[in-house]
């Protein structure tokens, strides 16, 4: 009993539950495919109709694409022209491209949520000031944010600096990414409990001094989930950003090209639209990793 | 109080004599001693709701020597919390006086004048035992080494050695209270305010708890100023018990525990007759005059 080996134990039973969910994940993802399939084997072609009203979208090869196409459409050049890389190339680069702006992105909103979430914190009127803002923000489109966004930006050039296409990206996602974080972190920030926060005053504590060594460390079971979350948004806003900007490179632009070959070539469309999804999952997933070493800062309270 | 061994020895030992409310107020003082750890000096203390205001204690009058052992009692709402709140400076009282060693409240709590403990342990989870020990000393930038040692001083004190590393929710009840104990005494105060500490737990670790709390008064010669709903508890504890009332809080009867000295108190002293004579004054002196007054209180 001597010695209590409780946050690498803590990092253990975290990576077991990590490996839990991923298989878990991985049976739902094998479920999609055999409900996929099912449906198409199933419902007609043309779908099903109750009277006039369809109830079931069509079945035929250009709206559901087997599996399998879809797989192997990966493997093949993205267009006819020489030298064109395979969709899965092409997807991988775009995908890398999209991560990176989304992880600028979730940089920013984090500092600015967590910036928000320790001002809120700190003064009662700070958050009756600021959090009916940052709910409100939310219900701003981001589709009608971006124009302003890229217009400001191609404004902005100071000496050797001047404004990217993929900052007005960055910008956007991080609008997105920005809410879970400022709400989640400022719920952590307040849940100290009297006893511990009467504690930290009996000891003449100042406020900076309870915010590092008790507010934050309580912090961290809410912000985790709230990181991850914001890092699914900031890939999503990453991706509606590039659309309504025009940005290229991206999986926004791959979405939109592979749409418009839908009619002749079912599988591509739906070869963007799993590249999107991967992208959320590779996302949150890397974010659950910083996790890990926080095991002894999730312990719920006992006491 | 050298005699008081012979008269715990005596199956006769005449029962404690409580001091009447009016005496209490015009002679304020304990047990004439040298040095003041703690002087109330008409204190009133007035919260504002939306129901209307709430006077919690009114003109409460008390002075607590060095190294000496009191405990508030009295039904809820009769403000010993918050009396214990002000002498904390965690409140401000609406009118009257407090020192804590001759200087404001405030002033005593930022030099670190006082230790203290809540009815919840309030241990920081991420943190393990021995940590959650330093913590005072780490917020007074304590070097680690000395915190080190100090800490494993206290945590043999309260006979945790063995639990150093854990995490406070591998602990009981009893322990983690232990450990917040050990916390309150990490900067050798001359004063330690508690607050129901005991109150969450069983029967029996509270008793062995108040056993080994005598044990560590005796042994830092603290100043201790105890709030409890327990009359035994108050009676095994304490040098002197402060009898109070509610709506508006008062003071109104302090009940000298004329026991053996309350550094060999040990669990014997349960059973002794003197020990219930005295639990039977603190008893009447609760329930005294009104005794509709006295419900919620515990009696165990």
């Amino acid at each position: 009993m001597s010695s209590a080996p409780a946050p690498a134990g803590a990092v253990r039973s975290s990576a077991r539950r990590a490996a839990r969910s991923a298989g878990w994940a991985a049976a739902a993802v094998v479920l999609l495919v055999v409900l996929w399939e099912v449906v198409k084997a199933v419902v007609p072609d043309t779908g099903w109709h109750v009277g006039e009203a369809s109830v079931l979208p069509r079945t035929d090869d250009v709206a559901m694409p087997h599996v399998w196409d879809v797989v192997t459409r990966l493997g093949q050049p993205e267009t006819s022209a020489a030298g064109a890389p395979t969709v899965l190339g092409a997807m991988l680069q775009a995908g890398w491209f999209t991560l990176r702006v989304a992880a600028a992105g979730w940089v920013l909103g984090v500092v600015g949520g967590g910036l928000a979430a320790v001002l809120m914190a700190r003064w009662r009127v700070a958050e009756s000031a600021l959090l009916p803002w940052v709910v409100l923000s939310q219900t701003v489109p981001l589709v009608a944010l971006a124009p302003l966004v890229v217009g400001w930006g191609g404004r902005i050039e100071i000496g050797a600096f001047a404004w990217q296409k993929w900052m007005s990206v960055a910008l956007i996602a991080s609008y997105l990414a920005f809410f879970p974080v400022a709400v989640g972190m400022l719920k952590g920030l307040q849940s100290p409990t009297t006893a511990q926060v009467e504690l930290f005053r009996a000891q003449a504590a100042s406020w900076g001094r309870t915010l590092v060594s008790l507010r934050l460390p309580a912090s961290v079971p809410y912000l985790l989930p709230a990181l991850r979350l914001a890092a699914a948004t900031a890939v999503v806003g990453a991706i509606v950003a590039e659309v309504s900007t025009g940005t290229r490179g991206g999986v926004g632009r791959l979405v939109i090209a592979y749409a418009q070959a839908a009619s002749g070539d079912p599988a591509k469309p739906w070869a963007a639209i799993l590249a999107a999804a991967v992208l959320g999952l590779v996302a949150a997933g890397l974010v659950t990793l910083l996790g890990l070493g926080l095991g002894r800062y999730r312990h719920a309270e006992v006491s | 109080m050298s005699d008081a061994r012979t008269a715990l020895d005596e199956q006769d030992a005449p029962a404690p004599v409580a001091v009447p409310a009016s005496t209490v107020t015009a002679v304020p003082d304990g047990p004439a001693g040298p040095a003041t750890a703690v002087d109330v000096r008409g204190v009133s203390k007035v919260f504002t709701t939306k129901a209307g205001t709430v006077t919690a204690l009114d003109d409460v009058h008390l002075r607590i020597a060095a190294g000496e052992f009191v405990s508030l009692i009295g039904p809820s709402g009769c403000g010993k919390s918050t009396l214990l709140r002000l002498v904390a400076d965690l409140d401000e009282p609406s009118s009257g006086e407090i020192e804590v060693f001759g200087r404001s409240p405030r002033v005593a709590r930022e030099a670190q004048d006082y230790g203290i403990a809540f009815q919840q342990a309030g241990l920081l989870p991420w943190r393990t035992v021995a940590a959650n020990v330093e913590l005072p000393l780490e917020l007074h930038g304590v070097g680690r080494r000395e915190r080190a040692a100090r800490a494993a001083d206290l945590l043999a004190l309260v006979g945790l050695t063995d639990f150093a590393r854990h995490f406070p929710h591998q602990l009981s009840g009893g322990m983690q209270q232990r450990v917040a104990i050990a916390r309150s005494l990490a900067e050798r105060p001359s004063l330690l305010l508690m607050d129901e500490p005991f109150g969450a737990l069983d029967e029996m670790t509270r008793e062995r708890m108040q056993t080994e709390l005598v044990r560590l008064c005796a042994e830092t010669g603290a100043a201790v100023v105890f709030v409890t709903h327990s009359i035994p508890e108050a009676v095994f504890l304490s040098q002197r018990v402060v009898v109070m009332s509610p709506r508006p809080g008062r003071i109104t009867q302090v009940v000298p525990v004329d026991l053996a000295r309350t550094a060999e108190r040990t669990d014997d002293l349960r059973e002794d007759a003197a020990f219930f004579a005295a639990v039977t004054a603190v008893r009447e002196a609760l329930h005294g005059g009104t005794p509709a007054t006295a419900r919620g209180v515990d009696v165990r």
